[in-house]
């Protein structure tokens, strides 16, 4: 029996030594490039894990660059349940904190308490929409959601734009363009106990909800059914349209949060800071964590730390801040190849003697069964 | 604006529309050379920053700004190589590995690129074709990039090649069924590589056209994400070079149209015209396309009509 528990846990333990393993060939290759423009690689591993885990205040910058981007990884995971591959988070983010940052100030007077609920509801609506509109084009009309979704960050960002230098702008924002202020009041503040905005737990808490629904609720079970086979699951009678849309509206609910947060938390209002590219970083980090609501945390947590020690190697070694984006995209590519070798090892694969022997068992049953 | 009015509007269009589709161009045929061969390649965008700075450095380097030209393509054609290599293998996902390439070549472009942001290389040429013309503004409408020229001749060829060539044929008949393919004895995984590198090479040398004619100097803020329009802009062409072009146009001039309006005081809107090429490709599909029939001139294998 022992054993048999063992080999159960190999695809687990498969799970993350890959990833594991594909991560240390990436900063071995890093620190050999690191190495031929003649910087110490050891000092530079040491500084990025000082920059990004060592300190309480690397820390607090560390999840505080993870908590977007755990959400719109979330955008990228839901839908890909139902077997659907967007890339719209970008977009999706970038509306749902113009949404926001409007209600926010719109609301000015209400209760705090109230003005965040609204802000947050904004945004996640609005995002939410804004996925689902990709969503039913591909049920309704055909349309491929990854061309559509794409093409939608684009109409997001342009219409983004326009209201913001244009009919929303903030007369008083000479130099950067921006929405009328959230007054600080309304402002979202930190986790209780922690530097980190509300961002995060908005992100934690998504998470687990999500990963309840798609792993043990009968919803999610029919999600994955769609994603496994669209086709059966339609013969079997369930509600495919409604149930795409639905793990897209929540997907883009999720990045429109994270806009709100951004917005809420950070900026005070919603400008051209809010186009930062968590949408494409979040899609990366969806498929490191292969598209399992509670494995984005840590993987995004590991981005932005990552991230976050950028200052550190520009400080300490004047290295260009784009140090970090070489090592983000080393990662990546590796992690992202590292996919091919599950499988492969033997060592990983579950014993297949018990589960063939009950197989054996129900086929002499029924042979016996349809004997008599 | 003076004396041409609002005449000034649409040659300043037709003018901003030469300058700015070229890199379009160039990102598309590449990126309709990759998915004709039945895969994707979303990482263009990292390929054409990082053709803008090695063009710009090798320029800088060598006095030559052709120099720079051919050492982009020869970047992006080692970052196209490695998306194929890294999408050969089973189930890697070809559009996560593009982004991940988008990440990686725009990080390795500002790392490599940071001492060459303040020197001043040459630049290439251009051709002035408005020399019958009185009016400054013509004249600088339609001073002219070889590179757009040599874009526009490529183009015909492609849509020559695709049709006529026995190597055309390969590389469509791969990214339509690669079962026939291998029936015929060809390597699926082989012309898929070549194209996607043939497809980086192209994003290359269009990035370096932002470096080395118009903006014409390297910086961060370079691109504004030429690389991924590409994407939809080759959907919109319908996987047809000779459209490629078209589309260019197209999506540049709908750049140009802001910035020319604002010169004659409307301001309102600027961003709003960028956006019309997207609003139209969607437009296009909605139009076309329906749950039973996919978009019509799109490779059958390639991942984002299946």
């Amino acid at each position: 029996m022992q054993s048999a528990r063992v080999a159960h846990l190999g695809p687990a333990v498969e799970a993350l030594v890959i990833p594991f393993g594909a991560l240390a060939v990436a900063l071995l290759l890093f620190g050999l490039f690191m190495t031929v423009l003649g910087h110490d690689p050891l000092e530079v591993y040491a500084l990025i894990y000082k920059g990004g885990f060592a300190s309480s205040f690397s820390w607090q910058n560390t999840l505080s660059r993870a908590a977007p981007l755990i959400l719109t990884a979330l955008c990228v995971a839901l839908p890909a349940q139902a077997g659907l591959m967007v890339i719209g988070s970008e977009g999706a983010l970038v509306l749902g904190g113009l949404a926001a940052a409007v209600v926010g100030h719109q609301l000015g007077g209400m209760i705090p308490s109230v003005i965040k609920l609204a802000m947050a509801v904004a945004g996640m609506l609005v995002g939410g929409l804004w996925i689902a509109l990709a969503g039913a084009l591909r049920q309704y009309r055909g349309i491929n959601e990854t061309i559509s979704s794409l093409l939608l960050n684009y109409i997001a960002i342009a219409l983004f734009n326009h209201l913001v230098e244009g009919p929303l702008r903030d007369p008083a924002s000479l130099n950067k363009p921006s929405t009328m202020p959230i007054p600080d009041v309304n402002m979202l503040g930190n986790l209780p106990g922690l530097d980190v905005h509300w961002g995060l737990g908005f992100g934690a808490i998504f998470c687990v909800a999500m990963y309840v629904l798609i792993k043990h609720t009968t919803h999610g079970f029919a999600l994955r059914i769609v994603g496994g086979n669209a086709r059966a699951a339609r013969l079997a009678g369930l509600p495919v349209s409604k149930l795409v849309i639905v793990a897209c509206f929540l997907g883009g609910a999720a990045s429109g949060l994270a806009g709100m947060a951004e917005v809420a938390a950070v900026h005070g209002s919603a400008n051209a800071s809010l186009i930062a590219g968590y949408g494409y970083a979040g899609i990366l980090v969806a498929f490191i964590a292969r598209q399992n609501p509670l494995a984005i945390i840590p993987v995004a947590v590991f981005l932005g730390g990552i991230s976050a020690s950028g200052g550190m190697l520009q400080r300490r070694l004047d290295l260009p801040d784009a140090t970090v984006l070489v090592l983000q995209g080393i990662a990546f590519l590796l992690i992202l190849a590292s996919e091919t070798l599950y499988g492969r090892f033997k060592i990983f694969k579950p014993r297949e003697t018990e589960p063939a022997a009950a197989v054996d068992k129900a086929s002499s049953l029924i042979v016996q069964e349809v004997a008599r | 604006m003076s004396e041409l009015g609002w005449w000034g509007v649409p040659i300043a269009v037709l003018g901003g529309a030469l300058r700015v589709s070229t890199p379009f161009l160039f990102v598309s045929l590449g990126e309709c050379i990759t998915e004709k061969s039945g895969r994707i390649n979303l990482g263009l965008e990292g390929i054409l920053v990082m053709g803008a700075m090695s063009g710009y450095a090798v320029s800088y380097l060598s006095g030559n700004p052709w120099l720079g030209v051919l050492a982009a393509g020869f970047a992006g054609l080692l970052l196209g190589l490695l998306h194929a290599v890294i999408c050969n293998l089973q189930r890697v996902n070809d559009i996560a590995v593009g982004i991940g390439l988008m990440l990686f070549g725009t990080g390795l472009a500002f790392f490599l690129g940071k001492p060459f942001i303040q020197p001043k290389a040459p630049t290439l040429p251009s051709i002035p074709f408005g020399g019958w013309s009185d009016s400054p503004q013509i004249q600088s409408a339609l001073q002219v990039s070889p590179l757009l020229l040599i874009g526009v001749l490529l183009a015909v060829l492609l849509a020559w090649a695709f049709r006529n060539t026995r190597l055309g044929l390969v590389v469509r008949m791969v990214g339509d069924s690669s079962d026939a393919a291998r029936a015929m004895g060809y390597s699926v995984l082989l012309v898929r590589t070549l194209s996607t590198a043939v497809g980086g090479f192209l994003a290359g040398v269009g990035g370096s056209f932002l470096s080395l004619y118009y903006p014409g100097s390297w910086g961060e803020g370079l691109s504004s994400g030429q690389g991924l329009m590409a994407v939809a802009l080759v959907i919109f062409a319908r996987w047809n070079p000779i459209h490629c072009f078209y589309a260019a146009l197209l999506f540049g001039g709908a750049v140009a149209l802001g910035p020319a309006l604002q010169s004659v005081g409307i301001t309102s809107g600027y961003y709003l015209y960028s956006a019309a090429p997207y609003v139209l490709t969607l437009a296009i599909m909605i139009v076309t396309c329906s749950p039973r029939r996919t978009l019509s001139g799109a490779p059958g294998e390639l991942s984002i009509v299946r």
